[in-house]
């Protein structure tokens, strides 16, 4: 099935156009992306270093804007429709786990007593309840990857951007978050944009899956994992888990082939 | 499994007995090993002076230093009261003047152009060299006493800070762009929170110099009769040979030094245990 159709029939949340974005003046870091998201979906950017997915998740969340070509929410982008997780954990080391999450809240002048529901509820989404007076410092690394991903959600938002937030991670932590992903996804019912260099990873959580080339950064194919959610360890044994890492990885082949 | 039933297990396990011993016994000899030393160095001073038979206008020693502390003590309380006192408000004024310039500083990047220059010039210029001009300028000794503390303590607290608050991390930054958050929040929130190791440290080096600049201003401007600290108290004992007293004055203001420190090093610790790695012991 063409990935393009596979979740069109979902109501239209953001829409880039041609767009490119040049550092500098000769840095062309991104050449005519056009890209549909849909509300709900999972989609991931797969690409080799350098092929432009931090700048097309840093577009998307507004932080800089297109050299050429436009970004369009379908319904105009609202206080807390956006939430971001980066490959660090990036938590302010001087607040409690509670008060990292408090924060997308506290910039807009919630006080904590008001919202002290949604931080736990937030919490509890990530598994750490127990965890809201620590310290980021006394946590794992898996752990304040969890502590971010609840600051994210903590305005339950309609897209959550991800840059490589489990690359830092062993295998095992990453195979937890990624169930974890999913079953927090189907709760909030948001949509994410997830970047990755990973394959499986790309397999298992997404339902539409970009791959890149650099040199200039562009999208070369779309691939469509239509396979349906929830998705669990069966999933990963399964002959079009195979199928779709198979494709995947020749596609990203051929990404490395043309950068090289 | 919670932070406490953590903290349970490890107090049954043998290794983190021993370990805890061995903290506690790091913590003592902390205190001990540098007053053992002290009392070595006393006793070593005392001997040579007995032994050799050194008269006290040459040097004095502990007994004799001590006698005089007890002895003066009246004269000693005031004179150290005064040198405090101009480098604590000292101090103060550079917290005040170094922070609040260096958040201005973030604030607004042409202030930052304009001034920074300036801030260097004063601190790169002798404050001895300083000194008496501020002497002429300002009447009240006092006064200007605490101008050179000043502007000696001022530029490590305003370079410390200004860096600071540059240091915040990118990505959070970033963050705090996409939620929208006002200049007052970001400053608020993460700028000043990020800059508080830097400032402390401004802080700790600022208490030394401020200390400094209060005694090179009384030598100075304290000439006889201003009546000023323990500093000036040095000087005038020196033109009467009084030399016990310049070494009872002298002890004071090391002990005035080693206070000042011990304090900002308190203040510092007990502001960043929970979070900052300096002050945050792991164990090995
Ligand atoms: N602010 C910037 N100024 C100049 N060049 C930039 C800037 N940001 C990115 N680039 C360049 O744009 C290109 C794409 O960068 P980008 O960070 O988007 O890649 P990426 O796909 O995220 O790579 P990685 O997988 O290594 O994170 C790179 O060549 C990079 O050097
Ligand atoms: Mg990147």
């Amino acid at each position: 099935m063409d990935a393009a159709s596979l979740t069109a029939a979902r109501p239209r949340l953001l829409t880039m156009t041609g767009v490119g974005k040049t550092f500098g003046g000769d840095v062309e870091a991104l050449r005519g992306m056009s890209l549909e998201i849909n509300e709900g979906d999972f989609i991931s950017l797969l690409g080799p270093s350098g092929c432009g997915k931090s700048t097309a998740l840093r577009l998307i969340a507004g932080l800089i804007h297109p050299t050429r070509g436009s970004i369009r929410w379908d319904r105009p982008k609202g206080e807390g429709d956006l939430g971001v997780v980066f490959q660090e954990p990036t938590l302010m080391p001087w607040a409690t786990v509670e008060d990292n999450v408090w924060l997308p809240l506290r910039l807009r002048g919630r006080p904590r007593a008001a919202v002290r529901d949604d931080i736990m509820s937030a919490l509890r989404l990530v598994g750490l309840e127990g965890f809201a007076r620590a310290y980021p410092r006394e946590l794992s690394g898996g752990m304040k990857m969890r502590v971010s991903i609840a600051r994210a959600m903590v305005t339950r938002p309609r897209l959550i951007l991800m840059d490589e937030p489990f690359a830092a991670l062993d295998e095992i932590t990453r195979f937890r978050l990624n169930d974890d992903l999913l079953a927090m996804k189907a709760e909030i019912g948001c949509t994410v944009v997830f970047v990755t260099h990973s394959v499986f990873e790309s397999v298992f959580l997404s339902d539409r899956i970009i791959v890149m080339a650099a040199r200039p950064g562009r999208v070369i194919r779309e691939l469509a994992v239509d396979e349906p959610y929830p998705r669990d360890e069966s999933f990963r044994t399964s002959a079009a888990y195979v199928a779709h890492c198979r494709a995947a990885s020749e596609a990203l082949h051929e990404a490395m082939g043309e950068a090289a | 499994m919670s932070l406490a039933e953590t903290a349970a297990a490890a107090a049954a396990d043998p290794e983190e007995g021993a370990r805890a011993r061995a903290r506690r016994i790091e913590a003592w000899a902390r205190w001990t090993l540098p007053v053992a030393v002290l009392v070595l160095v006393i006793l070593g001073w005392h001997l040579f002076v007995t032994l050799n038979r050194i008269p006290h206008y040459i040097l004095p020693g502990p007994v004799r230093v001590a006698e005089v502390i007890v002895a003066d003590w009246p004269v000693l309380w005031d004179g150290m009261l005064v040198t405090a006192k101009i480098a604590l408000y000292a101090l103060a004024l550079a917290v005040l003047g170094g922070g609040g310039l260096a958040v201005l500083f973030s604030l607004s990047r042409w202030t930052e152009m304009s001034f920074f220059p300036y801030a260097v010039i004063l601190q790169v210029t002798p404050v001895v060299a300083i000194a008496p001009l501020i002497k002429i300028a300002v009447d009240d000794a006092f006064t200007s006493a605490l101008v050179c503390a000043w502007i000696v303590a001022f530029f490590p607290i305003l370079s410390n800070t200004t860096m600071g608050l540059k240091s915040a991390d990118h990505n959070l930054r970033d963050l705090y762009r996409i939620y929208g958050a006002t200049r007052w929040q970001r400053l608020r929130y993460l700028e000043l929170p990020s800059a508080l190791p830097y400032f402390l440290t401004g802080l700790r080096i600022g208490g030394g110099l401020s200390l400094i600049g209060a005694v090179v201003a009384e030598f100075v401007i304290g000439t006889a009769g201003t009546g000023l600290g323990l500093a000036s108290m040095i000087q005038e004992a020196s033109y009467r040979l009084n030399i016990p007293r310049m070494f009872a004055a002298l002890a004071l203001i090391a002990l005035l030094g080693v206070a000042i420190f011990m304090a900002l090093t308190l203040l510092s610790h007990l502001l960043l245990r929970r979070w900052h790695e300096s002050a945050v012991r792991r164990e090995a």
